[in-house]
Formats: structure tokens, sequence, C-alpha cells
């Protein structure tokens, strides 16, 4: 296994630990919110579908990268999209 | 040049750790989600104008990119603008299929790119791993999608926990041999990808409506794991952290989520609201009911001291949220103390429906969690159930033959008087009676709940 190998395996356990940490005490009125922004955030799978995408030579891998950039943009701004209208409701009356 | 991208992409990770923290606290849920939106904009911005390949060259097709964006933001922005608050679960299911199959189609086409070249371990590993995660979250997440807007019903069939774990063997399997390099070629790789859609749609069908939300938290950190793959192919920082913070952050909602109803993931995930524990329920409970007028409720409620309102789905599918607040207003003008009960599981998924009254300007510290309301029922008069069910459902704690026994109910059953509105006699999303129909201190007010709750303004008004 070479070092970069590694490297990112050390990188995922933390994350790992991050991710449980980070949203460990947060109160049943907000999980669904928590649910949709954690949502949108994986929409991130956008960036290798653009780089997919921008490496295409061929008609088939066009359509499948073309489409990929959709669904990936669909999951990144529906995503924030939706979690802001949920969050809004909330903030109207403080 | 070649040190920006790293910097935004560093810049944009920060913001999703950051975000995420902020989105677990009421006061900063709304900026954290767009700390992270602006985040993403500066990867996606980021990645498309500077990315260099291995080879330093640019990417190609830019244009194209650029429209798909441009299509892709355009539909999204407006269905996440024209969903109802109420249809919300079944959008965040829909948006979380999108992403993952955008991460099934990296993964075949990079497959498709790498074609003759012999993958390493680590490569082979990700592309495939992407492929079959991505594709069973989308086919899952939209057939949860199906399920929410009740297109979709609840399919079980003997042998069906057979079938499923041998499609899910028989896909580990042909992956793992394309990964080992003794299957290869695109079809066996598209073949693959349509095994792992089927597993994904046998995984959800025979799961009950009510388990939804358990589903889609999963299946939301399955798209998180899959686009840390896509992060493994492109040794993209970005990708690698944000999935797995979402992998890791959504499975452990999921465990929550399981807790506040009582039960294990497993026992959500095999489908254990079926069987004969139903019907023996449903035998059990039997005897007469006592209906009431809306003008006799509404004297019941104006001369109470305190009134709990109980909302359900039923409120939000009628939409009635915001004449239920009109209600609350009378009842205060005549001196009562109104206050609503939320079931950590209310509605269709934990908080939504703090998000459908906050919809309907109703006071945040009304609001009362299931822990802090309990111990108020015996000192409570009269209990308005408003298209609840489950949740006040007394088997839970009482029948062990129940299949909802042990998940923690509201005790609406010790308050002096329970008025539950229903549009029939219908049992509720878990399938199974309420015995609590049937007690003497209940009485049952038929018909839509919106409907139900203005002629109750009316009559209260008119007191």
């Amino acid at each position: 296994m070479d070092s970069s190998t590694l490297q990112i395996i050390y990188l995922v356990i933390l994350m790992i630990f991050l991710g449980v940490e980070l949203i460990g005490h947060v109160p049943s009125v907000l999980h669904t919110p928590l649910m949709s922004g954690a949502n949108a955030i994986h929409g991130v799978v956008i960036i290798g579908s653009i780089i997919v995408m921008g490496e295409a030579t061929d008609m088939l891998s066009m359509i499948l990268g073309f489409l990929a950039v959709i669904m990936g943009t669909l999951n990144v701004v529906g995503g924030f999209v939706v979690t802001n209208r949920m969050l809004e409701m909330f903030r109207k009356k403080h | 040049m070649e040190t920006i991208l790293p910097i935004l992409y560093l810049v944009a990770s920060i913001t999703f750790i950051v975000g995420l923290k902020m989105l677990g606290s009421p006061k900063t849920a709304r900026q954290g989600n767009l700390i992270a939106a602006f985040g993403m904009v500066l990867a996606i911005a980021g990645t498309i104008f500077l990315y260099r390949g291995p080879t330093g060259e640019g990417l190609h097709n830019i244009p194209f990119i650029l429209g798909a964006v441009v299509v892709g933001t355009v539909i999204g922005w407006m269905m996440a603008m024209k969903v109802k608050m109420t249809a919300m679960p079944q959008m965040v299911s829909f948006f979380n299929g999108m992403g993952g199959a955008c991460a099934a189609l990296i993964s075949l086409m990079e497959y498709r790119a790498q074609s003759g070249a012999p993958m390493g371990l680590g490569h082979g590993l990700a592309t495939i791993a992407g492929l079959l995660i991505g594709s069973i979250s989308f086919s899952g997440s939209i057939i949860a999608f199906g399920k929410l807007e009740e297109r979709i019903k609840d399919i079980r069939f003997t042998g069906q926990q057979f079938i499923n774990n041998a499609t899910l063997v028989a896909a580990l399997a042909i992956g793992g041999l394309i990964v080992a390099g003794q299957l290869s070629g695109f079809e066996i790789v598209v073949g693959l990808a349509i095994l792992s859609l089927i597993f994904g749609v046998l995984f959800v069908l025979p799961i009950g409506g009510a388990d939804m939300p358990v589903v889609i938290s999963l299946l939301n950190s399955f798209t998180g794991v899959a686009a840390a793959c896509g992060g493994f192919l492109y040794g993209n920082m970005v990708m690698l952290i944000g999935g797995i913070l979402v992998g890791s952050a959504g499975t452990l909602l999921t465990v929550v989520m399981c807790k506040a109803m009582n039960r294990s993931l497993l026992n959500v995930l095999i489908g254990n609201f079926q069987g004969s524990g139903a019907t023996g329920a449903a035998a059990g409970a039997t005897g007469a009911i006592r209906e009431v007028s809306a003008t006799d409720a509404a004297v019941l409620m104006a001369y109470a001291k305190q009134v709990v309102i109980v909302p359900g789905y039923g409120l939000a599918v009628a939409q009635a949220q915001h004449v239920c607040h009109q209600l609350e207003h009378e009842l205060e003008a005549k001196g009562v103390i109104v206050k609503y009960a939320i079931h950590p599981v209310a509605g269709r998924m934990p908080g939504h429906m703090n998000v459908l009254l906050a919809e309907a300007d109703v006071s945040y510290d009304k609001l009362v969690e299931m822990e802090e309301i309990n111990p108020e029922f015996p000192t409570t008069d009269v209990v308005l159930v408003v298209g609840a069910n489950d949740v006040v459902n007394p088997a839970a704690k009482t029948d062990p033959q129940s299949p909802i026994y042990g998940m923690p109910v509201l005790d609406v059953e010790l308050s002096k008087q329970v008025i539950v509105m229903k549009r029939s006699m219908k049992a509720g999303y878990a399938g199974i009676d309420n015995e609590l129909f049937y007690r003497p201190n209940t009485s049952m007010l038929f018909g839509d709940a919106k409907k139900s709750l203005s002629s109750l303004v009316s009559e209260v008004k008119a007191l």
C-alpha cells in the first residue's frame, strides 16, 4: 500500500469520527432539515461527473456525462433550496 | 494557477464541515446551509474552469457542462420551490436518488474510459463500489419517493428475503470478480448496474411506508459513500470529505431515528410491520365508539383549562395547519391554555411536524416534545388528536403482540377527554388498529381534518 492510499484511509477514518461528532446531539426537531442539508452536501459528487464529462470523447460518454451532470446539479440545487425553504419557516419566529 | 483549485477545495471542505455543524442548532441552521451551498458553488465553478488532468490538460466540452448545469439548476430550483411542505420528505428522497445515479454514471464512464488497461485494486474497488452503491441508492430512493407519494404499495411475498439476499450476493460476487480482474467488459459492468438497480427496488419494496424516513436517511448516507468512492477515484479531496462526512453523519442520523421508534435498524430493514401481531392487535381492539359533534367538541374545549393538540400526518395532508393555528387562537381568546404535543416521528419524518406548524406561524414555544408533555396529560382537560394514530396508540405500551410494541407514545388516554379527528375508522400508517378509539373517555369526530377544524373554529367563536 503506497503512502497516498494510506493517507486517504487516515482521512476517511477521521471524517467518519468527525461526522458522528458533528451531529451527535442534534434535537429531533432538526432531523429533517439536517438530513436534507446532508443530502445537498453529497451532491459534491457532481464534481466527478464534471471531470468525466470534460474528458469524454465519444457520443455515448457525452450523453452519459451530460445526464450525470444534470442529475448532480439537481441534487445540489434542489437539496440546498429545499433545505433553505424548510429552515426559513423556523426563522420567522425569532 | 495549479494551487488555486486545491485551495478552493479546501475552503469548500471547511464550509461543509462548518455548515453541517451549524445545521445542528436551530439558531444557526439556515446560515449553515447557505455556507455549505457557497462552498459547493466554489468547488463546482473551480472544477469547471481550473481543473487540470494528469497530463496538465484542461477540461473539454465546457459549453455542454455549463449547459447541463443550467438545465439542472432550473429544474432543481423549480421543483424545490414548488413542492408543498407536506411533500418535503419525498422530494429529499428524489434529490438523493439523483446523486446516487450521478455516482453510478461516473463509475460506468470511468470503467469505459479505462477499458483494456488493468485497474489497480484501489481504483477498481472504488469504481465498482461507486457503481453498486450509487445504483442501489438511486432505485431505492425512487421507490421510497413513490411510496411516500402513495403511488407504490408495500409488496411482500414469501421467500422475498431470500430473493433479496440472493440478488445482493450475486451483485457483490460479480463486483468482486470484476475488481479481481476475472470478469471484464463494459456489458458486464452495465449488467452489474442493472442488478444493483433491481436490488435497490427489492430492498425498499417490502418496507412499510411509516419506515420510509429511516430508509431515506440510510440511502442518503449510501449516496455519501458513493460520492466518496468518486473522490477516491480522482484523488479529489472535497468529494472524499463531503461524501464520507454525509456517509457517517447520515448513518448516525439513521440510528437515532430508529431509536426514536425504539426499534433496531435491522428490524426496520427486514420489515417487521407484518405478520400475526397486526391481526392479533386488530382483533383485540373492538367495542363501541362514540361520535361527537363539532358543537359539543367546541364546548368541551372552550371551557377547558388546558387543551393539548396532537397533530399527525392527517393534519398535514389536509393542509390544515393554518386552521389549526386559528383554533388555537380562538381558544386562547377564551382563556384556554393550548399546547401542541409533538411526537418525535409525527408527520413523515422527525421534525417534519415542526416545519409544518412553523409554516402556519404557530409559536415555537407552544410545540412541546413528548418527554415534556407526557407528565401533563393527567391534568389536561381535552386532548385533540388531529390525524394522528400510531403515535397515540396505547397498544405500544400494553400489548407485547403489537407490531409497534415498545415505541414511545403520547399518553393521551390519561387525560380527561380525548377527541380524535379522523377521516374514517381506517387503520393508521402502520396498518394496525387503535384501542384508544374504543376507550370510554374518547370520542370521535369524523371528517376531513380541515373542514372539521374550521367548523370547530366557528363553533368556538360563536360561544
